[in-house]
């Protein structure tokens, strides 16, 4: 087989080219041979096609995307936007401190363990790659119905790869979710976030720059991993029975990773280090290109010095390879054997691949002839933008027009049925506790865990002497966004907004997952579309920038999508983490006071789906000046003692969050109905803006008074007492009662 | 008693950590002269009945189904004569 | 002077920094060792830290036995100096056949992370002198393959000796053989112990600090020595 260089290419400008079946259209194709003034090669069209993917390129949601930016709040805190491997914070006394969230959802639909394992080391590299140590991991899982068979193969493997990959780097899994809704099956959605610290100084970018810079491979070998699974895996569904093309698994090896964190911070701390990239989805397709792309110059890659695992690989195929655990460093070559010898250190694989050029152009070198010769930008960055058509679905009037009122679905009234709903949400796989989960994953390993899962967000220790701190939470609902996509994506930046407050953190930032159905149909477009209109406008509100994130399209079977699932993630800061506030009710004689206003909004909610499995309506309306308002208050009353727990009211309303705040503390509470509600709307609506306290008694002045002179409402209902929930004059719950209902739940599906 | 063995490999092209690791320690260990180590697998299956084509063909499909997972791995059904 | 405690990094070592944090806040001087450095700089101590040393491929702990730095460790343990094995170090002593046994995968199949109650059992090692006998103690227990198993013969001897030094209490997490969370060698020198003391030390990140007697033990031995 003759190899196709650039100087065949020149001369064979007829020759047919697999670019239909690598996922190009033809005037994409056509574009690149514009670009490149000829027909490119073959190892040309690889990288073309990969990094002008869905997934790589963004080119249908980008036009939506760049709102992100256009309006973004004014933020001292940010120190590096949108466009880089994630996006860096300012959080003080030197620190910056960066996260990500990203999806691994097709790959862990085809090999649960090893797709949730390598998406777990696919953002820790990204985190890596800004210069910071990695922190902590919190995976956000959406999956089928329960009681599915699928669900049964998929979620176990899910979570093993999970905990096999995060337990052996090392890293604590401080939070996440899991959801179940029958809109997922056959669509799981992992998502997968990392946060990490550094000292501001530490940042580290990648970029390619200073003529004579040598490129350096470093971490594992380049095996046949996931072949063009850039490409296929965005561009193609999945029908009924199976993927129609089988791509090649790619397996992690968490150890791998854990020795190219150590070396590389080794690396960093040594100032070794010009500009660095992790290899990840489109391989050395994306690192050269992305790295040369947004340095000066050019660079030259002699494609015969990567280490092989194996050695049959076509130059194609060593550009477009996903093998894992691999990152890609600039570096000065009076550094390089000091380099070499930290790698050699930490036993990790390191080889001199090339070097930064004068030049504007990306060269590859295969056997001492040159098969790429590319302007870098073109690549990596000027792929196609499409404008897809977008439109609101025809059945979204009907489904708002189907409201959960109480004439449409029959609400419980006596006090045993109130009592019965309460333990039916309790007991539901979604409002039902996640330990059987979350126990495999270790939290501890750091030592800085200060919260996790079951707490409002996850939060480490950043400063041992100083106590400083970050907390995260990631919150998403499709049922919300399937009702109302613009407002659905504000929830779920509201909700996790308020879970960070809730815990005494400052919200900073935001990292968004936007997972969604086929861009190709109108309605879930327009879903994209408004999800991503709504985020943008409420981040600018809430002075919460986005920072990064990531776009999965085409999760859907045949024409039916799942739920648009806008997962949010919102990293917030606290100056001493001895003041968190956790949610559990342990100090008997606290006064408990609900937060917020209280509506009869049932649309979306936790109650219409368990109760009437009922999805129609609008979601509960948002008021952000409101949810601003609130998290001032969550955040004074945790810095100056006011509350000693609090809890975000979100899907199961009231009713939920005391249950989980009551088994997590251990203690009961004394309830009344305040006046103007009915129970069931006191107990069950999930009016947004909204969080549950507990004050203790000398505090419960300044606390009220507090609230009065910022104008929010604060209603006293109850009090932490006994070891029932006992709601006066309706019905009295037993704690062992619910505990029995609430635990266990998803061991006996699944177990 | 008759005894079907199934060996379940990783397929070539799958990274084999186990098998990675185990082949970088050896020589610190003075074992030399090793170029690759692969780590897998070996099911012994005692049947109740006569080995045939049908037992054979279940077995197959047990560890087509079952004990591989295909995704990323081959598999070998063989019989071990006593 | 303080005492001064060795913490061994093997290639996949995670909890090595917190065993250093344990040292430190127990009043000793915690010194990091390196899997392929022989010389103990002459520490009076070694912490064998948790994690997944060589991916825990092969065997737990069975690759990281064979580092240099084991040579020293396993030739000054057998002279009397204490050694401690926290979970993958625990496997790496019962490799190193420095305590009987194996640790195997938990009977669940499943990694389990909680805070675990256990008996302090023995309280005449070089590691457990600060427990009052019997001390009843939660510090969190996290492993995939953590099942001690060793023969009727040797649980027996085991007993007999009192060399079982703490043992799973309310619940058996992993399936242990008569519910063996830590054991330790006749001298009493070497211990391993399969929950996690080191995040036992504070109040914020840990459910307790009932696992810094552990620390304060050897250093309290050292000490008076």
């Amino acid at each position: 087989m003759t190899l196709d260089t650039v100087k065949h290419a020149t001369g064979t400008p007829e020759a047919e080219q697999p670019w239909a079946a690598l996922g190009l259209k033809a005037d994409e194709y056509a574009r690149i041979r514009e670009i490149l003034g000829r027909r490119p090669t073959g190892a040309e069209l690889a990288m073309y096609s990969v990094m002008w993917s869905e997934h790589c390129s963004y080119k249908s949601s980008k036009v939506h995307l760049k709102q992100f930016g256009e309006k973004a709040p004014a933020s001292d805190a940010m120190l590096v936007g949108i466009g880089e491997n994630a996006g860096v914070v300012d959080v003080g006394q030197g620190y910056a401190v960066t996260f990500k969230i990203e999806s691994h959802n097709h790959p862990s639909y085809i090999e649960p363990y090893q797709g949730a394992a390598t998406g777990i080391g696919g953002i820790v590299r990204d985190i890596l790659a800004m210069g910071a140590r990695p922190v902590a991991v919190m995976d956000p899982l959406r999956f089928g119905a329960p009681d599915h068979p699928d669900t049964r193969r998929v979620l176990p493997g899910i979570v093993a790869g999970i905990g096999g990959y995060g337990n052996c780097l090392g890293l604590p899994n401080i939070g996440g979710e899991v959801v179940f809704d029958s809109c997922y099956q056959g669509n799981p959605l992992v998502n997968a976030l990392c946060v990490g610290v550094m000292k501001h100084e530490d940042i580290h970018l990648a970029q390619a720059s200073g003529a004579g810079n040598k490129v350096i491979l470093y971490g594992a070998r380049t095996g046949g991993d996931g072949i063009g699974g850039v490409s296929v895996l965005a561009s193609e569904t999945f029908d009924a029975t199976g993927p129609a093309k089988r791509p090649a698994v790619q397996v992690g090896d968490p150890f791998q990773e854990k020795l190219l964190i150590e070396c590389t911070l080794e690396v960093f701390a040594e100032k070794l280090v010009l500009g660095i990239q992790d290899l990840g989805g489109a391989g050395l397709s994306c690192a050269t290109s992305e790295l040369a792309s947004a340095g000066s110059g050019g660079m030259r890659v002699e494609l015969d010095s990567v280490p092989l695992r194996d050695a049959t690989l076509s130059p194609e195929e060593i550009l477009m390879s996903e093998s894992q655990e691999r990152m890609c460093a600039i570096v000065e070559p009076e550094k390089v054997a000091r380099f070499l010898e930290i790698c050699e250190k930490w036993d990790v694989i390191a080889t001199v691949i090339g070097e930064v050029t004068e030049g504007e152009r990306l060269e590859i070198f295969w056997h001492g002839e040159q098969i790429v010769d590319v302007p870098p930008r073109s690549v990596a960055h000027d792929g196609p933008t499409y404008q897809r058509p977008f439109a609101r679905p025809s059945w979204q009037d009907a489904l708002q027009a189907d409201a959960p009122t109480a004439e449409r679905l029959k609400r419980p009234a006596s006090g045993e049925e109130l009592r019965a709903t309460v333990l039916q949400l309790a007991g539901s796989p979604n409002q039902a506790d996640k330990s059987w989960i979350t126990s495999q994953y270790d939290r501890y390993v750091l030592g800085n865990t200060v919260l996790s899962t079951p707490e409002d967000s996850g939060m480490v220790r950043i400063d041992e002497e100083t106590n400083l701190g970050v907390a995260v939470a990631t919150d998403g609902n499709g049922r919300y966004a399937k009702l109302d996509p613009y407002t659905g994506a504000q929830l779920a930046l509201a909700e996790a907004y308020r879970n960070v407050a809730a815990t005494g953190a400052k919200p900073l930032a935001v990292s968004d997952c936007l997972n969604f159905g086929s861009p190709e149909d109108p309605d879930v477009m327009w879903q994209f579309a408004e999800a991503t209109r709504g985020l943008a406008d409420a981040c600018q509100i809430l002075g919460t920038p986005v920072t990064g994130g990531n776009v999965s399209l085409y999760n859907q079977t045949g024409d039916v999508a799942i739920h648009p699932t806008p997962v949010v993630a919102v990293l917030g800061v606290i100056d001493d983490v001895n003041r968190r506030t956790p949610i559990g009710f342990a100090e008997e004689g606290q006064l408990v006071y609900l937060l917020g206003d209280t509506a009869d909004e049932f649309g979306g909610s936790a109650w219409a789906q368990v109760a009437h499995d009922h999805l129609g309506g609008l979601p509960p309306k948002l008021d952000l000046e409101r949810e601003r308002l609130l998290a001032e208050v969550l955040i004074a009353g945790s810095r100056d003692g006011m509350v000693d727990a609090a809890h975000d009211l979100s899907d199961g309303g009231l009713a939920q969050a005391l249950a989980e705040s009551c088994l997590r503390g251990g203690k009961g509470v004394r309830l009344v109905v305040p006046d103007g509600l009915n129970a069931f709307t006191f107990l069950f609506s999930e009016s947004a803006g909204r969080a549950v306290v507990s004050v203790p008694r000398s505090e419960e002045l300044r606390f009220t008074e507090m609230c009065g002179v910022r104008g929010l409402p604060a209603t006293r209902v109850g009090v932490v007492d006994g070891d029932s929930i006992d709601l006066q004059g309706h019905f009295t719950l037993p704690l062992a009662e619910l505990r029995e209902a609430h635990t266990g739940v998803i061991e006996a599906l699944l177990g | 008693m008759a005894r079907v063995v199934v060996d379940v490999m990783l397929k070539p092209e799958i990274l084999d950590p186990q098998g990675q690791a185990v082949q970088r320690a050896l020589p610190r260990l003075g074992f030399t002269g090793i170029a690759d180590v692969r780590q897998g697998k070996r099911f012994e299956l005692e049947l109740e009945g006569p080995v045939d084509e049908a037992a054979l063909a279940r077995i197959r499909e047990a560890a087509e189904t079952f004990l591989a997972n295909t995704v990323i791995e081959d598999f070998t059904v063989r019989v071990e004569q006593p | 002077m303080s005492a001064r405690i060795g913490v061994v990094t093997f290639p996949g070592s995670l909890d090595d920094r917190d065993a250093q944090r344990a040292v430190r806040l127990a009043g000793a001087e915690p010194v990091a060792l390196w899997h392929r450095d022989q010389d103990l700089h002459q520490v009076d101590a070694v912490v064998l830290p948790g994690g997944f040393s060589y991916g825990d491929y092969l065997r737990c702990g069975a690759i990281s036995r064979f580092s240099p730095v084991m040579d020293s460790v396993i030739e000054q343990a057998r002279a009397g100096m204490p050694v401690l094995g926290i979970c993958n170090g625990f496997q790496v002593l019962c490799e190193s056949h420095l305590l009987p046994g194996a640790l195997t995968r938990n009977d669940s199949l499943h990694f389990v992370c909680r805070d675990q109650r256990l008996r302090i059992e023995n309280t005449g090692t070089a590691w457990t002198s600060a427990y009052v006998p019997n001390a009843e103690i939660t510090v969190p227990l996290k492993n995939g393959e953590g099942r001690f198993v060793a023969d009727e013969h040797t649980l027996d001897q085991l007993e007999a000796e009192g060399r079982v030094v703490a043992r799973y209490l309310d619940v058996n997490p992993n399936g242990s053989y008569r519910d063996i969370a830590g054991i330790s060698n006749a001298a009493g020198n070497v211990v391993g112990l399969m929950p996690h003391p080191e995040h036992a030390i504070e109040p914020l990140t840990g459910p307790g600090t009932e696992g810094l007697g552990f620390f304060a033990s050897i250093l309290k031995q050292l000490v008076s020595a």
